[in-house]
């Protein structure tokens, strides 16, 4: 009898309880999206512009390596033919490709027709000639790298709908490019410049090379002090420091340094590094350095919590042998706790490879157009490379900041997968 | 080079002398000693590394020092040199004596006797370096050697050495943070010699511009903070109402709602969007979601810049979202089971219970992680140097472009190398700022969390 009455009560509460507990859930879920909406528009944005840079147009032209023109004497002497009129050769068979297509006065004609390849097609063509020196006197089919705008026109992403003065493609590269295209002499290939060259002023030309190879090694001399270092601090810190004074500040210290802004640390390494002890500017020693500087607190915390997770019970029975207190912990204890101190170390590097501010401050944004060779030299660093090409209003640039992002996304994925599946292999419930 | 070799040499023999001599004492019966031999090889071994390499290295700081004071006092007309000069003329000479350079861009009739002088002393010093060294390791390896004794506790020397480096890897993070104050602290100091510092606080108008020529109008420039500070607080605001809502539902859900499929894959796709760079947030505001704010403006009737603080806000927000979800997950989880079942137990649904129950319990935890974010939020560099804009404007507008804090330190002195002007002193003033600001906020936070977790430990 009793409980029908409080089922009645139950249900004429409950519709309004339910409906409320309903959209709590919603708001959760809504939230939920927000965040995965948000996680995959940027995905598709930087993908759907950035895949695109992976491949580069070619336009390839039969050239004819006239001996006249290349090395008139015959002598082969390699001062001669580094300094032949290469610029001649291309222009005499452009001109000979557009000889049926068109009637207007040659000069404009011909600066148009170079404009569709790059600025260096004649070093490209010499180099050839140097490499191969019985091509001289034959024609050989060339293939040259197309200025990025030819290279964008051909990927679709040039509006030709609008008024010739305002497009980058002009009426007659159309025309040229077309017929090219219909002989088949323009092709699309693997973009290799993307990957074995640096920055330079030409989007067709450059590449993340030297980018990565700064943050390579800017990474490398953060990773020489901050792993030690880390690792030896977490040990003393959970291990031998008495609870004093010392040791709260030590912590709080740690702790606080773990959230300060990165920038901060960029004008510490301003101030200190370059100002105080004269260190270079934009190189990746002192970039590494400020990295390290970082990145040793986000070592030291997890582990700091790997060693407190080894049970006590090891150290005991390692004591009870009659190991000395440092014995026990580094012949015991640490190769317990490594696997989660390394899955640690490589998510705290993971963030040092993907910070930027920092090494704005110590001069590492640099027009860099080599590769650098010592950790001395200046460089540049793949997410600074991202920034500075981001600056950069072009069509082609705005790709390859995209290609760019998806290199240093693909690092830090590689990176991270490596700690999850250490993580997964080694992790162990005491 | 060879000094290198040698020390290594030298030290690695000291370790195999050292595990030798002390088994042979005891004709292998390892029992009888008291540390064990390997501990007696590494006792030689440091007692040759260390301080060889702390003379080394010390060796080659001075020694450059000396030589090159000693040699450019051969340089005529020395005194008139300014120090940049004075570098570049020692290069000169350190390139022409070690290459027989005839090359006109460092060859210097004038500094041949530099030269020589330079060779003959980096000669000399190399020669006694080597000596030095050399009788040190033989001195440390005879007297050390004869300490190997069957009772000689080179163990537990060893393990006081090694504690020693432990100790000094911890405190590291003491000499960073020094170094961070004593960096911010002494260069804003040079800049309050020339702007007041009350004009840096409460100043209203921000234009760093140094005069080109000394009679131009404005020439001294303004460095009122407060307009680029309230810019920092506007985006920050806007990110916070952005990632608070959806950090704390999202954390909510997962923790006590969703299935525990959804849970393994919702986690780690949340922690994704904490492990982009920010640079690539930074470029995703710049490029997609600015123009996108600014062209729905339009439709809507709004006028929304590109570089609005809308744009830049949002975008942070974004980013905080995991930071948020994952420090209020573990907040939420701390609390303990049994007020949970308590409260079930009286009939409370879920939301009822979270919301009058663990929210409650939990609150001091979750504006402690609150507070972290907005820490986070306030130093953020790279989004809003991409995407919110350069000149201050004090206004609380959100979709007009504001500076921040960090934006002007980038500006500042990216591209400037003197450090003698109000205008490359004051990014210094601003990180002075910057640090102490989210000192504050940090220490608070850290307070508040710990206390929460002591509460329920």
């Amino acid at each position: 009898m009793s409980s029908t009455i409080n089922q009645d009560i139950a249900s004429s509460i409950s519709s309004a309880r339910i409906n409320k507990e309903k959209r709590f859930q919603i708001y959760g879920v809504a939230a939920l999206l927000f965040a995965m909406i948000m996680l995959v528009t940027l995905f598709i944005t930087i993908f759907s512009k950035g895949l695109s840079a992976f491949i580069q147009t070619k336009v390839n032209l039969d050239i004819e390596l006239t001996q006249e023109v290349i090395d008139p004497e015959g002598s082969r002497d390699l001062n001669v033919l580094k300094q032949a009129n290469y610029q001649k050769l291309i222009d005499d068979s452009l001109k000979l490709y557009a000889l049926n297509l068109f009637d207007k006065d040659e000069k404009e004609l011909i600066k148009n027709l170079r404009m569709i390849l790059s600025p260096i097609a004649y070093l490209e063509l010499r180099n050839l000639v140097i490499d191969n020196q019985d091509f001289i006197g034959k024609t050989k089919k060339v293939s040259f790298i197309a200025s990025d705008d030819i290279d964008q026109y051909f990927k679709g992403k040039i509006d030709m709908s609008i008024p010739e003065d305002d497009r980058k493609i002009t009426d007659i590269q159309e025309k040229f490019l077309d017929d090219l295209q219909s002989k088949g002499q323009i092709n699309k290939v693997f973009n290799k410049t993307l990957f074995t060259k640096s920055d330079s002023r030409e989007a067709e030309l450059s590449g993340v090379l030297g980018a990565v190879i700064g943050s390579f090694y800017s990474l490398l001399i953060a990773g020489l002090l901050s792993i030690p270092i880390g690792i030896g601090a977490a040990i003393y810190l959970q291990e031998f420091a008495k609870k004093n004074r010392i040791t709260d500040f030590i912590e709080i210290n740690i702790n606080n340094l773990a959230a300060v802004p990165s920038i901060v640390f960029g004008l510490l390494g301003l101030a200190i590094f370059l100002n105080m002890f004269l260190m270079p500017r934009s190189a990746p020693l002192v970039g590494g350095m400020v990295l390290a500087l970082m990145t040793l607190p986000k070592i030291i915390i997890p582990a700091r919590a790997a060693i407190l997770a080894v049970p006590e019970s090891i150290k005991q029975g390692a004591l009870a042998l009659g190991a000395s207190h440092m014995q026990s912990i580094m012949h015991h204890v640490l190769p317990l706790a490594m696997p989660a101190i390394l899955t640690g170390i490589i998510i705290g590097l993971a963030q040092a490879l993907g910070e930027t501010a920092p090494l704005l401050m110590i001069g590492m944004i640099a027009f860099i157009p080599d590769t650098p060779l010592y950790i001395t030299d200046p460089a540049t660093a793949l997410p600074v490379q991202i920034f500075m090409w981001a600056d950069n209003p072009e069509r082609a640039f705005v790709e390859r900041t995209s290609a760019a992002i998806i290199i240093l996304l693909f690092f830090l994925i590689a990176m991270n997968s490596i700690a999850i599946y250490l993580r997964q292999k080694f992790e162990r419930k005491w | 080079m060879y000094v290198v070799i040698a020390i290594l040499l030298f030290s690695f023999y000291g370790f195999y002398l050292g595990k030798k001599k002390s088994a042979n004492l005891v004709s292998n019966k390892v029992s009888e000693l008291h540390s064990t031999p390997i501990y007696h090889g590494y006792y030689i071994f440091l007692w040759c590394f260390v301080p060889s390499l702390i003379v080394l290295i010390s060796w080659q700081v001075l020694d450059n020092y000396l030589i090159k004071s000693l040699v450019l006092n051969l340089v005529p007309g020395f005194e008139t040199l300014d120090k940049g000069n004075i570098n570049f003329v020692f290069e000169k000479i350190k390139t022409m004596a070690t290459q027989e350079t005839i090359d006109p861009f460092f060859y210097d009739e004038q500094l041949i006797p530099a030269s020589k002088k330079y060779n003959w002393l980096t000669k000399i010093s190399n020669i006694t370096l080597f000596t030095v060294i050399l009788s040190f390791l033989a001195i440390v390896l005879v007297y050390v050697k004869n300490k190997i004794q069957a009772e000689f506790t080179a163990r537990v020397y060893v393990e006081k050495f090694i504690k020693t480096i432990l100790f000094m890897c911890s405190v590291v993070a003491i000499f960073t943070t020094l170094g961070i104050v004593l960096s911010l602290l002494l260069e804003s100091l040079r800049f309050f010699q020339s702007v007041s510092i009350f004009d840096f606080l409460f100043g209203t108008h921000w234009s760093p511009q140094i005069a080109i020529r000394e009679d131009q109008v404005g020439s001294s420039g303004a460095f009122g903070s407060v307009p680029v500070l309230a810019g920092t607080l506007l985006i920050t605001l806007i990110a916070m109402t952005v990632s608070v809502p959806v950090g704390l539902f999202s954390a909510i859900y997962l923790s006590d709602y969703a299935p525990r499929k959804v849970r393994t894959i919702m986690k780690p796709l949340l922690e994704i969007l904490a492990g982009i760079p920010t640079v690539v947030y930074g470029f995703f505001a710049a490029l997609t979601i600015g123009p996108f704010l600014r062209k729905f403006g339009e439709s809507m009737g709004l006028d929304i810049v590109s570089e609005s603080a809308l744009a830049a806000g949002l975008v942070m927000g974004i980013m905080i979202i995991p930071f948020i979800s994952s420090l209020s997950d573990d907040v939420i989880n701390a609390v303990p089971q049994e007020l949970k079942d308590g409260s079930y137990a009286l009939g409370a649904t879920k939301s009822e219970t979270m919301v009058r129950v663990i929210l409650p319990a939990a609150l001091p935890g979750i504006i402690g992680s609150i507070l972290l974010a907005v820490s986070r939020a306030i130093g953020e560099t790279m989004i809003v140097v991409m995407a919110a804009g350069m000149s201050a404007r004090l206004t609380a507008n959100p979709f007009e472009a504001v500076t921040t804090v960090t934006v002007q330190i980038v500006t500042l002195l990216v591209g400037d190398q003197e450090f003698d002007n109000p205008k490359t002193l004051a990014a210094f003033a601003l990180g002075l700022q910057l640090f102490l600001l989210t000192l504050f906020l940090n220490l608070f936070a850290l307070k508040i969390v710990q206390k929460y977790r002591e509460k329920y430990e």
